[in-house]
């Protein structure tokens, strides 16, 4: 790489002066690589980014949540999650307010971790908190698979599966031209689009009339995406900039797993309510792995929470009345503050203000 | 929750792969893609996601190259 294209690609952003141009991120990972990397304060006023709907912990509803927690109580049943989940409260209780209190959950980095629980104690059902995206979704088929060769049967999953098209299309419905939710372009999920290829996002270009670039995760990659959507802006069109990684097509083998294992579902999002096929649930004769997922789709955030707004771009965090006063990352009112991908988490630590 | 990390393969064994992070080393799926020791890949939740190209590989450079011919084609479309 020479240093020269980074530093005219720096320059350009910095001192963009066209039209005001407000960019989403639709992937939580982008959300915190962009923090950690100190990206806002290279922009020019002109350029603004968005957090979209793409932290998987943060548009989970309090039901799911409530479930979660009501199982992780039950006698002879065990909840197993990622680390995320862990401190995001439901209507009252988190999983970890369970755990502190005598319940039975347990924290792995991968699914497949699951297992070895599963065939040492086999008198106990393991329960999944199976969140998460496109990018994840393969992952529990596999862990399913897995489990069945193992022929371990008191394995199930309770499913919040989101699928990133439809949200996209409805934030894209949600926004007035001139109004605070418009959004100009998105950088589109990298590690979604290492499953779904990229194909996907040149029909959503084409279909809503706005640039989509496919971004890796490190700091010159976001700068490269940024900068191109800049220069697209007002075309619909796409562009791979994760080459490495992503193709037009995407993986096969883990979207046949997906469609093994799973069937579009409408599903429930923080701050957007119900959205038609945006979910992904446990097909029909897979049916007994699944541990009561289906109509959990009421969501009663804290008080004054306004993660919903933050989610679909309508405010930024520092706009919420509790942000960093009643609200930090020690003392989280809302999943947004809880969750390292949330927005009101990475514009707390890194003290962005715009 | 998306986020992956590249490791390089050590060994394969049936259903799973043997990864190096750096020193740390950790067993994951291959159930999506299909290894051999020695590829650079991508690791999402215990499972390899996705095999990398060889780290000589420029991908930066391309894309800088691509971003400077979107200026032409602004600046034809403006001429134009
Ligand atoms: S600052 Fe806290 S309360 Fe406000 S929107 Fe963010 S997470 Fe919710």
């Amino acid at each position: 790489m020479n240093r020269n294209d980074l530093e005219q690609v720096r320059t350009f952003l910095h001192e963009y002066d066209g039209p005001e141009i407000r960019l989403m991120e639709v992937c939580g990972t982008h959300t915190a690589s962009i923090a950690k990397n100190g990206i806002p304060a290279l922009l020019s006023p002109a350029i603004h980014l968005i957090s979209g709907p793409g932290c998987p912990v943060c548009v989970t509803v309090t039901d799911y949540i409530d479930r979660l927690v009501s199982l992780s109580r039950t006698p002879g049943t065990a909840v197993v999650s990622f680390g995320d989940l862990l401190r995001v409260r439901g209507s009252r209780l988190s999983l970890a307010d369970a755990r502190a209190d005598g319940a039975d959950v347990r924290m792995v980095y991968a699914p497949m971790q699951m297992l070895d629980f599963a065939a040492r104690e086999p008198d106990r059902t393991f329960v999944f908190a199976a969140v998460g995206f496109e990018t994840t979704a393969p992952v529990y088929a596999l862990t399913l698979e897995e489990a069945a060769r193992r022929e371990l049967r008191n394995v199930k999953l309770l499913t919040s599966l989101k699928t990133m098209p439809e949200v996209i299309r409805a934030v894209v419905r949600a926004g007035t031209p001139d109004g605070r939710g418009r959004i100009d372009g998105f950088l589109a999920p990298g590690h979604v689009c290492a499953v779904t290829g990229s194909n996907e996002y040149q029909e959503l270009a084409e279909e809503t009339g706005l640039p989509f670039v496919v971004s890796g995760f490190t700091g010159p990659q976001l700068l490269a995406s940024i900068a191109a959507l800049v220069k697209l802006q007002g075309r619909g069109t796409c562009l791979n900039f994760y080459p490495e990684v992503v193709t037009g097509t995407g993986n096969a083998e883990a979207k046949a797993l997906c469609r093994k294992y799973y069937e579009p579902c409408d599903a429930s999002w923080r701050g957007l309510g119900s959205i038609p096929r945006s979910g992904l649930r446990l097909r029909e004769e897979y049916r007994t792995l699944d541990a009561g997922s289906s109509g959990l789709d009421g969501d009663h955030a804290a008080r004054g929470c306004e993660c919903a707004k933050v989610l679909t771009g309508q405010i930024m965090p520092v706009e919420c009345p509790l942000f960093g006063r009643i609200c930090t990352p020690q003392y989280p009112n809302g999943a947004c503050m809880v969750s390292q991908e949330g927005s009101c988490y990475n514009w707390y630590i890194s003290g962005r203000t715009r | 929750m998306c986020v992956a990390y590249p490791g390089t393969v050590l060994a394969v064994k049936d259903r799973t792969a043997l990864i190096d992070f750096s020193g740390t080393r950790v067993e994951a799926l291959t159930g999506l893609v299909r290894t051999k020791p020695g590829d650079r890949v991508l690791v999402h939740a215990g499972c390899v996601l996705q095999v990398l190209p060889p780290e000589e590989a420029d991908e930066m450079q391309s894309l800088f190259d691509e971003i400077a011919s979107l200026s032409e084609e602004d600046m034809k479309e403006t001429a134009g």
